[in-house]
């Protein structure tokens, strides 16, 4: 397999992006991307358009997409992974590079979800998981399943609503210095207590938003980013993993077994002390979809040990300055979480942050040059870690 | 159709008279939408011929769960096949008896098509068959604790009036 590299990435800001169609945003992250990558659109060989849909007017995206950037007739595809999309399509886009098929592909992420009204977008993020048996009769949410995991955990470990709720401050924090995020504000524990709950015991403040955004990832060959001359940050290792359909098919509610497994696939390909990853990493982009996905990811990613995640926020360890950096763009939480655009959003703010690029307080301090992106996709559904790197590593 | 889209077709229809065009403003951007004209209601029809001995086991009052009689793997929901040993010899039985609540979750904020109930409480049971049930809990919210004892219920769903299973605590 060759090795692959990423040129160029973006995304648009986030939030309810009434002013811009599905092809506005696409070109938005696109236009950016492919002038940082310095290449021309004629030079995309072959795209992977993520996106999960339903909630929006067109049936076939990745046409739509291809159309508004102009880079017909080169292949396409749409490709689903519920909120892990865009890191699936990050891994194919990368798949079809080493495997020598094509030397410079484009990965994009589009979602129009502010196309629907709140409820309708409810219904079907409640669909997402095993309809018949769990949303037909039964009505779950997606705050519904994972508070089903929040409850588990607290019973378990003894965690409180308020620690939860750390989560979410800080990620508000970082997003107040992101001039792309769907959330700008500064919040407190004492506001997020004080919301209304969502799903027992998760509140409005433990929540992702309801988002439009679109996000580009360009990668390509080792080859032509020698002969480009441009600067690459590279993959260095993918894992990947499956949950089941039915959550009630499942013996623990304490973590997610699918980010475990992809986590430590990832791990052995990058050569990360699976033991001791937070000491060779920088900083990580981790999935938190709700407050206690992201203290699940910090478990099942090896950050912290069964139990003790609640104690890595407590003591801000996740914060710049403490044992890794999580989340420096806001999170989903308070950056927004366009499904299908989210993954490659996280892979963008990595490829920046790898390359010094982002600045200011949110910049993180890059010593190891690697970065972990952690991607859920509907309660441990789908699963993808990608560990991005300055440095190639040897030929594998 | 919900209220929120009623308004904006409302203002949709109004917008048609005075702009020939059906053009909505959002209140916070102030960005022009086009209020779809274009109607699509769904509703699936999904095949259960293969395992519909789980609906006659409801008008009985009983929770089927089906076991391979090759290797013994019980699965719920309902599988018509074994996908752990490929047999298609499998065996219906009953979730009878008591499981233990292990978790559960209040909905609050409701899919479209359940917002004409009051807020409801979800919950997954073990059951000594070795499944777990992701069900309804028929309880008093406030006094449900993770590892109480439990058992399944069936009984009509209203206002919908189909059978359907609960769990209950004991």
């Amino acid at each position: 397999m060759r090795k692959v590299g990423i040129i160029g990435a973006s995304y648009t800001k986030f939030g309810e992006r009434f002013d811009a169609s599905m092809q506005e945003l696409a070109w938005e992250a696109f236009k950016d991307a492919i002038n940082e990558a310095n290449i021309e659109p004629a030079q995309i060989e072959y795209s992977v358009v993520s996106n999960m849909g339903g909630w929006s007017s067109e049936s076939l995206p990745a046409v739509i997409v291809s159309e508004a950037l102009g880079i017909n007739p080169r292949g396409s595809v749409r490709v689903e992974a519920a909120c892990a999309s865009g890191s699936s399509a990050v891994k194919l886009a990368h798949d079809v590079v080493a495997s020598g098929q094509a030397e410079v592909v484009l990965a994009i992420g589009v979602e129009k979800m502010r196309e629907s009204p709140s409820r309708t977008v409810v219904e079907y993020i409640g669909r997402a998981g095993n309809f018949m048996w769990e949303f037909e009769n039964f009505g779950l949410t997606f705050p519904g399943y994972y508070a089903l995991y929040a409850t588990a955990y607290m019973s378990k470990f003894g965690a409180k609503e308020e620690d939860l709720c750390e989560v979410a401050v800080k990620n508000h924090y970082y997003a107040s210095f992101n001039e792309k995020a769907q959330y700008r504000n500064k919040i407190s524990v004492e506001k997020c207590m004080y919301s209304p709950y969502v799903a027992w015991p998760l509140k409005l403040y433990d929540c992702s938003p309801i988002t439009d955004g679109a996000s580009a990832v360009i990668l390509a060959s080792e080859d032509f980013i020698k002969s480009h001359g441009q600067e690459a940050v590279w993959i260095s290792g993918t894992g990947y993993a499956t949950g089941t359909a039915n959550l009630s098919k499942r013996d623990d509610f304490t973590g997610l077994d699918a980010a475990r497994k992809a986590a430590q696939q990832a791990y052995v390909k990058a050569s990360i002390d699976p033991e001791r990853p937070a000491s060779q990493l920088d900083l990580a982009e981790v999935h938190d979809c709700f407050t206690i996905a992201e203290i699940m990811a910090y478990e099942d990613l090896g950050f912290a040990k069964k139990g003790e995640g609640i104690k890595l926020i407590k003591e801000k360890q996740t914060y710049k300055g403490g044992v890794i950096p999580v989340n420096l763009d806001g999170g989903l939480k308070a950056k927004g979480h366009p499904i299908g655009a989210t993954g490659e959003s996280m892979i963008a703010e990595l490829y920046h942050q790898l390359l010094g690029k982002v600045k200011g307080e949110r910049q993180a301090e890059i010593r190891n040059g690697k970065a972990l992106a952690h991607n859920v996709g509907g309660t441990g559904h789908y699963a993808y870690v990608t560990i991005l790197s300055l440095d190639k590593g040897e030929r594998s | 159709m919900s209220d929120e889209t009623e308004k904006l077709k409302e203002a949709a229809e109004e917008a048609k008279k005075n702009l020939g065009s059906p053009l909505i403003t959002d209140q916070k951007t102030s960005s022009s939408l086009w209020f779809d004209q274009r109607e699509l209601n769904v509703r699936y029809m999904i095949s259960v011929e293969r395992i519909k001995k789980f609906y006659d086991g409801l008008l009985e009052g009983k929770v089927f769960a089906t076991r391979c009689t090759k290797c013994g793997v019980v699965y719920f929901p309902p599988q018509s096949y074994c996908s752990s040993c490929r047999s298609d010899s499998m065996e219906w039985l009953e979730l009878a008896g008591t499981g233990e609540l292990i978790t559960y979750t209040v909905i609050n904020v409701k899919p479209q098509s359940f917002s004409h109930y009051p807020d409801y409480a979800v919950g997954i049971a073990k059951m000594p068959q070795g499944v777990n049930v992701l069900a309804w809990i028929d309880s008093d919210i406030k006094s449900l604790k993770v590892g109480m004892k439990v058992k399944l219920e069936v009984k009509k769903r209203e206002p919908e009036n189909y059978l359907t299973y609960w769990i209950k605590p004991e």
